[in-house]
């Protein structure tokens, strides 16, 4: 057997849960519920444009976090000795094996009013503050849900940096902080990219999280999707059609990303 | 080249797999779908029902009587399971949808007829819940469930007694009201509380029912489903609205909690059996629909998840079991019952109307 043959397995899953999904997305955008043609789908959608300035705002903040945070971490992951390492590498995988829902449910009980924060802060006499059911809450609960997707891909980028080039810097004069400046981040921008990827896409869309972080007082383009399927008028087609139109901008703005990082690898593979 | 044409060849295939299994799905016209036929294959009937709407140990019961295996699915709401049923691929024999949705598929053409002679059990059915709105002439349902929407408050944290939707739009409670999270259900509290039908077509009237709830966001908590449990229990919230047999569940956590039915009326509501057109075991499904109505198992199933059956003589036996604020919540007085309004189905324009102001209403501002 060629080895070839041993894509068809990957090529079958991806044409049967991907190409095909896409394919059906594209012919119920572009009908009417009769099964005719049609570009109402699309030409209706200016009313929706507050939640798509809102949800891709959201993302974009959440995505500045997750690199604020999940840089760092990934930095000192790399720079680690290995029993340093394991120790930290299970705190940032370790919630990745329970539920998403149960954790968000977590978050819920922490961030409520009356919940552990508050709790908190009135037992050391400070005042309480005012979190749940707003945009902070729900970027709080994509920065903690997609902070890994982050960390993984920088730290698996900085973990293979040639150690030599960081000496030949060094003997060549440059103090710590340059060697970072000059060398660790261009060098780790792929990571970055391909991090930043894989956080705000998912952070675009996310829409559990607007729902019980958010009280549903945050309405996001993934409320709204769900909305035209399980709404009461029952709506694929439009639905739909805010699929691609929000796939299209997600996929514009991943091209643009693989233009300011070309010359490094490319930030996905498109 | 090569890997092009076997991915294009290979979405071909699937295509082609998922028309013809579309098409399977509904049999042919003239095709008589129940499974008298099919002796020697084993006897299923397939169920969708809500969340903890059953006593699951009833279908135990029932495979054992009938030596028919039961494939037990939940659903989250009635558009959902509309959603489903409409995009296809769902297999169902029995499904379980409240009163506007039945109404619906019915008019849609999306259920079967039932064959009452397979459903003695129907006589056992409280007069009250046959023939109701949704389904005037009673043939395509038989009633499960019933029960009544209403106000719960914390009593610590409220020290009057509520007895008006008002209290829902009341500005000394702001930032501790929650809303129930789908349209119907929250213009209905707006449209009794201004004192319109629930079901009303007037567009101006919808209009004002909006214009109330956008003035009720700005001193709302959230709007919730399933979380309102959560919120209730704990204080994090002081009010909501939410059905009524729930209450019982939220009141063993939290003592202070209060149950009223405003003044202005609320929802009546009916979930009730039906069989779904491409069911291919319709005679299990009526088999099934017969059991649940029996008064043992109805009585199995109100005493597990404490909503009032339809089932006449099952209901008077287990209001003799409940204390007397259990009665209140479970059951609905005569008076109060006559100020109750069931939903029917709304014209499809209505329902866009719905959409979009409930979008404008959740999202746009």
């Amino acid at each position: 057997m060629k080895p070839k043959y041993f894509s068809i397995p990957y090529v079958g899953w991806m044409a049967m849960f991907v190409v095909a999904p896409i394919i059906i997305v594209f012919v119920y955008a572009f009908t009417t519920p009769g099964g005719e043609f049609t570009l109402r789908n699309f030409s209706d959608m200016g009313i929706f444009m507050p939640v798509f300035f809102r949800s891709f705002r959201l993302a974009f903040i959440a995505t500045l976090l997750c690199i604020a945070l999940g840089y760092p971490v990934a930095y000192i992951l790399a720079r680690e000795a290995s029993r340093v390492q394991l120790v930290l590498f299970m705190l940032i995988m370790l919630p990745l094996w329970m539920n998403f829902l149960l954790r968000t449910y977590a978050w819920m009980s922490i961030l409520e009013n009356t919940g552990l924060l508050n709790q908190f802060l009135s037992f050391l006499g400070l005042p309480t503050v005012r979190i749940i059911n707003t945009q902070t809450a729900v970027v709080i609960g994509m920065v903690y849900n997609f902070l890994p997707f982050m960390i993984l891909p920088i730290y698996s980028v900085i973990v293979k940096i040639d150690k030599n080039l960081l000496e030949a810097a060094h003997d060549l004069g440059a103090n710590s902080f340059l060697v970072f400046r000059k060398l660790i981040v261009p060098l780790s921008l792929p990571g970055i990219l391909s991090g930043v990827t894989m956080v705000f896409v998912p952070a675009v869309s996310a829409f559990v999280i607007t729902q019980l972080l958010g009280g549903g007082m945050v309405f996001l383009l993934g409320d709204l999707i769900e909305m035209q399927f399980l709404g009461t008028a029952h709506n694929p087609q439009v639905g739909s059609a805010i699929s691609i139109l929000m796939m299209l901008i997600v996929i514009a703005f991943v091209i643009l990303m693989n233009k300011f990082g070309s010359g490094e690898e490319k930030a996905v593979g498109l | 080249m090569r890997k092009t044409t076997i991915v294009t060849a290979l979405v071909c295939l699937l295509l082609l797999a998922a028309l013809t299994g579309c098409g399977q799905e509904t049999p042919a016209a003239g095709e008589d779908p129940t499974n008298g036929g099919a002796p020697a294959q084993a006897q299923v009937v397939h169920v969708h029902n809500w969340g903890y709407f059953i006593d699951r140990d009833v279908l135990g019961i029932f495979e054992e009587e009938y030596g028919i295996r039961v494939i037990y699915h939940e659903f989250v709401n009635n558009e959902t399971l509309y959603a489903a049923l409409q995009l296809g691929g769902m297999i169902a024999d029995v499904i379980i949808p409240s009163d506007y949705m039945i109404a619906r598929m019915i008019e849609e053409e999306m259920l079967y007829e039932l064959n009452f002679s397979n459903i003695p059990n129907y006589t056992l059915i409280d007069p009250r819940f046959r023939s109701l709105a949704f389904d005037p002439e009673n043939r395509f349902s038989v009633a499960y469930k019933v029960g009544t929407t209403g106000l719960i408050y914390n009593s610590a944290m409220i020290p009057y007694e509520i007895t008006s939707w008002s209290a829902l739009f009341d500005e000394r409670f702001a930032g501790q009201i929650l809303m129930f999270n789908n349209p119907r259900d929250a213009f209905a509290v707006a449209l009794q509380y201004l004192g319109y039908d629930i079901n009303t077509i007037n567009e101006d009237e919808i209009q004002e029912a909006f214009e109330l709830l956008m003035e009720q966001r700005s001193i709302l908590q959230a709007y919730v489903m399933d979380e309102i449990f959560d919120k209730l229990e704990s204080g994090e919230a002081w009010i909501g609205p939410w059905y009524a047999p729930d209450f019982l569940t939220m009141y063993a956590h939290n003592p202070d909690l209060r149950f009223v039915r405003p003044a202005e009326g609320t929802n009546f509501f009916v979930n009730a059996m039906v069989v779904p057109r491409g069911s291919e075991n319709r005679t299990n499904a009526e088999k099934f629909i017969n059991f649940m109505v029996r008064t043992d198992i109805a009585l199995m199933n109100m005493r597990a998840i404490k909503y009032a059956s339809a089932s006449y003589d099952a209901a008077v036996i287990f209001a003799e079991e409940l204390n007397d604020l259990e009665r209140d919540v479970v059951f609905v007085g005569p008076e109060e019952y006559a100020l109750t309004e069931v939903f029917y189905h709304l014209p499809s324009h209505i329902l866009e109307l719905y959409d979009r102001l409930w979008i404008q209403l959740r999202g746009l501002s």
